[in-house]
């Protein structure tokens, strides 16, 4: 090969080759199979990440490299958000296919679009080159547009599809804006180059400052953090709920990863003018999105609130800025995978959204309300779930670094969430089973994801060291 | 031999278990959540004796890594403070059971499976060495009581619930706080990141320090206990907890916050603990009070109950505030007398409750007349409340007074005004429910106590007899921790 394109250069990119490769393999596909097989696309979808996790095992053997000259870093930062991607993609998957045919709406395309997004947000975690940042953020958005959407004959669906285009358009702009700007100040799209000149000029310098509030305006818009979180409850309501439960994890978790690559490689000397925005932004978020929680009765919605939260508790820990908050991140990423993707996916289980639609679900189906009641004690954070864990490691790290004032509101928001979770297990253990409530048949793929998410939820909190183990490496730089 | 991991684990396999019955299968579920607590009581039972009296520090201690790389780790120990508790919790876990046995027909299947998940963590609370360990636990009970309140409650079942729920998370959710700024300084301290509690009492932490922690610790213990002004969740949890629940709450979850400050709050911070000693002081003669005067109000039977526990808990908390050992032993061993007292009461009120399905106490009178075995037991649960010599109550009230007496007479002053109280309102009670003529018809042909109701009362009965007559053994089993700690508070 040519030294344009290197062994290492391919080696790096082949998760994202692989991802692209099966994606568009589905659609073909889909195209050449016709209505009977939809059910076999999972064949194709499930063999693709398998691939991708055995080719992100393999450059983990040697791992951090770079490669296109430092335009992909991939280093255990990027492999560990990665993995992540990758289970979100699997289980989301899982859970789609029973619900996209009951809603008549069991299209290939949505597996494709699935690994396509999947592709994108592979170059968010391990990107370090703005353009090829850009192109990965964009490719993921314009799959999430899509697949936001794809209850055609929903007019909800159709509506939440644009709002998030229009506003997702919007802030992509305002990103591309803050790139062009740390490209005027450095004269190069690479990171490292990006880092030297923000170095070198003082803390408070105003490009610098300017830059800072336009790439965080953009990248928060996509974690759906405070103050930029107005699109998520509509859209999360209005989304397919596969679509939403892939929204609030895999684009919230890939978002994060871009932040914390910019802000802590390139932006990361100018550590005094960003900190006190994310401060505001945590405290916002976790704010708004737990005070807003509380009046919600349809559940996809009291679940987008709550991730606004859950953003502000991942803010807080990249605030904390020391070893322990990156970590605390790193674990509560992974226990925001398996906790909310269980949520969803008892959701799913009983396809409804409203809180009426939980109500007596304990008599009904027992064994999904008892998951549920771990998933949202998961998210509450109480012990003994990962979700505990999770909050434990932001807290520490908010104590280490002195900032006992946020660890203290971190803190109370706990109580405050387990108002309105526990709404949710109100319903379902309390009340009354709802009339004609029928029992739905849980398709495999739901009873699995159900199971895994499940296990892991409260295996991780009760002996969480693997877990932690896992996530140290991969803070370890 | 693993002993207090076997006591800890079967509830918890007994639990998963009790999952695997169907749940259609009641009688079965009912026997084997019965027959386990009871093996734990079995199983707990023989520590009595085999406890070292003479020996200090932890005895049977087990230790396991847990997350080592947080410095957290399984360890579990008891000493003579825990001991007991230990003891009234594996005691009062089958007792609430069997209590149960007719008046949960409703998915008793998930009844049980609570109760028994609510068993362990009890237990484990109070067999934590580990600060993590026992924030879990203390986190773990909730659940099991949230359900225990909320699906077989009384009316207003789904408010209490959730206003039990709340207002514990929201202590201890400032009680995580601490813990985890407690685990970074005494880390700092010791050099290493351990949650042991015998390691973190090393550490010498700076009064100023100490006074943050002592405070977030507070919150956590205080709501628990609860001290006035944090009390307003009990009336309605326990009111509306089934007798179970009411005797679970009150025997052994209020304890909880109690023992949080005998065994992390006092050792740990002892210089912060003696600066606040008068606010406990004074908010525990609050408590004994006002709950008193509010006992003397209530219309309702189990109400009242309830409210008689803010009081009694009052001198529990008087006696920590007292911190020397007099006030300490006194406070622990009145713990357990409120568990066996209260928990007859709670027992008794459900009873009639079962038979009359009525609280108010204007429906009852005269019933000594046809259960006259339900008024005697019922006359020895109130004296024994009331702390009348020769009954559990009085050695313990007793000993707190001294103890409070030594440091301000002021305070025993007030806490001897409560006791006053307490007779009152406690014999009021049973004048206009047991004595007197039957008024009411509808009271006429209710039942005695059962052989089942008496297999749960009679140990409870035993011991407060027992305890009064001859308090002793309990006192040596306690004198060791307590000159310990004493020592460490400079008292």
């Amino acid at each position: 090969m040519s030294h344009f394109y290197t062994d290492v250069d391919h080696f790096a990119l082949l998760p994202a080759i692989l991802l692209a490769v099966f994606g568009c393999a589905v659609f073909l596909f889909d195209f050449l199979l016709g209505e009977r097989s939809r059910r076999w696309q999972l064949a194709l979808v499930l063999p693709g990440l398998a691939l991708t996790g055995w080719q992100l095992a393999r450059q983990g053997a040697i791992a951090p490299f770079t490669a296109f000259h430092g335009a992909l870093t991939i280093d255990a930062f990027g492999l560990f958000f990665n993995w992540l991607f990758l289970l979100t993609a699997g289980l989301v998957a899982l859970i789609s296919y029973r619900y996209l045919e009951m809603e008549q709406e069991h299209q290939g395309e949505y597996y494709g679009l699935v690994l396509m997004a999947q592709a994108g947000a592979y170059f968010l975690a391990v990107g370090t080159e703005l353009i090829t940042i850009f192109v990965g953020l964009e490719t993921m958005s314009i799959s999430f547009y899509v697949l936001t959407g794809f209850l055609r004959r929903s007019r909800r669906s159709n509506e939440a599809a644009l709002k998030y285009l229009l506003l997702g358009a919007f802030s992509s702009g305002i990103l591309a804006y803050g790139f062009s700007i740390l490209y005027g100040l450095a004269g190069s799209t690479y990171c490292a180059d990006i880092a030297a000149a923000v170095a070198a000029r003082p803390a408070f310098d105003p490009l610098t400052v300017l830059a800072i509030l336009t790439v965080s305006a953009g990248v928060l818009f996509k974690i759906a953090a405070a103050p930029f979180h107005m699109w998520a409850p509509d859209v999360y309501e209005g989304a397919p709920t596969v679509v939403t439960a892939f929204l609030a994890v895999g684009s919230k978790l890939a978002s994060l990863a871009l932040l914390l690559r910019l802000l802590l490689g390139p932006l990361g000397t100018a550590r005094a003018a960003w900190e006190p925005l994310l401060v505001v932004a945590a405290v916002v978020s976790l704010t708004v999105g737990n005070l807003a929680a509380v009046t919600q009765t349809n559940v996809k919605r009291l679940l987008a609130y709550s991730s606004i939260a859950h953003a502000g508790y991942l803010l807080l820990g990249v605030v904390a800025g020391n070893g322990t908050g990156l970590r605390g991140v790193a674990i509560y990423a992974g226990a925001y995978v398996f906790m909310t993707l269980g949520a969803f996916a008892v959701l799913l289980a009983v396809h409804g959204e409203e809180l009426g639609d939980l109500n007596g679900l304990a008599r009904r189906q027992p064994a999904v309300a008892a998951a549920m009641v771990v998933f949202l004690v998961s998210l509450a954070g109480l012990p003994p779930t990962a979700g505990f864990v999770g909050k434990y490691y932001i807290f520490l790290a908010l104590i280490e670094a002195g900032r006992y004032g946020l660890a203290l509101v971190g803190a109370v928001y706990v109580a405050v969430a387990l108002f309105y979770y526990f709404r949710v297990v109100r319903c379902m253990f309390l009340e009354p089973a709802a009339e004609g409530g029928a029992r739905v048949g849980l398709s495999v793929g739901v009873r699995v994801a159900l199971g895994v998410t499940g296990v892991v939820t409260l295996g991780a909190g009760v002996y969480p060291e693997p877990w932690l183990q896992w996530a140290v490496r991969a803070v370890l730089k | 031999m693993p002993w207090l991991t076997a006591l800890l684990a079967l509830p918890l396999v007994g639990f998963v278990v009790l999952l695997a019955i169907p749940g259609r299968a009641a009688g079965a579920v009912r026997l084997w959540a019965n027959a386990v607590l009871l093996g734990g009581l079995a199983l707990a039972a023989p520590l009595w004796t085999a406890f070292d009296r003479s020996a200090g520090g932890y005895q049977f201690v087990e230790r396991l890594p847990w997350i080592p790389s947080l410095g957290a780790q399984y360890l579990v120990g008891i000493d003579g403070i825990s001991l007991l508790l230990v003891l009234l919790t594996a005691l009062l876990g089958p007792v609430a059971a069997l209590a149960s046995w007719n008046a949960i027909a409703e998915r008793a299947k998930e009844f049980y499976a609570m109760l028994l998940l609510l068993q362990c963590g009890m237990l484990g609370l109070f067999l934590s060495l580990d600060i993590l360990l026992f924030f879990v636990f203390f986190e773990l009970v909730l659940v099991p009581m949230y359900f225990l309140i909320g699906i077989w409650g009384g009316e207003r079942r789904l408010y209490a619930a959730l206003k039990f729920f709340l207002y514990t998370v929201a202590g201890s959710v400032v009680l995580l706080v601490g813990i985890v700024a407690l685990y970074w300084q005494g880390g700092q301290q010791l050099g290493r990141a351990t949650f042991e509690l015998t390691e973190l009492l090393r550490a010498q932490l700076p009064v100023e320090t100490q006074r943050w922690l002592f405070w977030a610790f507070f919150l956590g213990f205080a709501i628990k206990v609860p001290m006035v002004p944090f009390h307003t969740w009990l009336p309605d949890a326990h009111t509306e907890a089934p007798t179970a629940g009411s005797v679970l709450l009150a025997g052994v979850l209020l304890k909880m916050g109690t023992y949080g400050f005998v065994r992390l709050s006092l050792p740990l911070f002892p210089e912060a603990a003696r600066e606040a000693a008068p606010v406990l002081a004074v908010l525990s003669i609050g408590a004994i009070l006002y709950g008193a005067l509010i006992c003397l109000a209530q219309q309702d039977w189990k109400r009242l109950v309830a409210y008689s526990s803010v009081s009694h808990m009052g001198f529990c908390t008087l006696g920590l505030a007292a911190m020397n050992a007099n006030g300490l032993a006194g406070s622990v061993l009145q713990q357990v007398n409120h568990g066996i007292s209260t928990s007859l009461l709670f027992l008794l009120v459900g009873y009639v409750y079962e038979r009359r399905h009525t609280r108010q106490i204007a429906d009852f009178g005269g019933l000594a007349m046809v259960m006259p075995r339900f008024a005697f037991v019922f006359a020895v649960a109130v004296f024994s409340a009331a702390g009348l010599p020769l009954l559990n109550g009085f050695i313990g009230e007793f000993t707190i007074l001294q103890g409070a007496f030594v440091v301000n007479r002021a305070w025993a002053a007030g806490a001897v005004g409560g006791i006053v109280l307490g007779a009152a309102y406690l014999l009021w009670l049973y004048q206009r429910t047991m004595l007197g003529d039957l008024r009411n018809e509808a009271n006429r042909e209710l039942r005695d106590l059962t052989a089942r109701e008496w297999a749960t009362v009679l140990p409870l009965l035993g011991l407060a007899v027992a305890m009064g007559v001859y308090p002793q053994p309990w006192f040596a089993v306690l004198e060791r921790p307590v000159l310990e700690l004493a020592g460490r508070l400079g008292r």
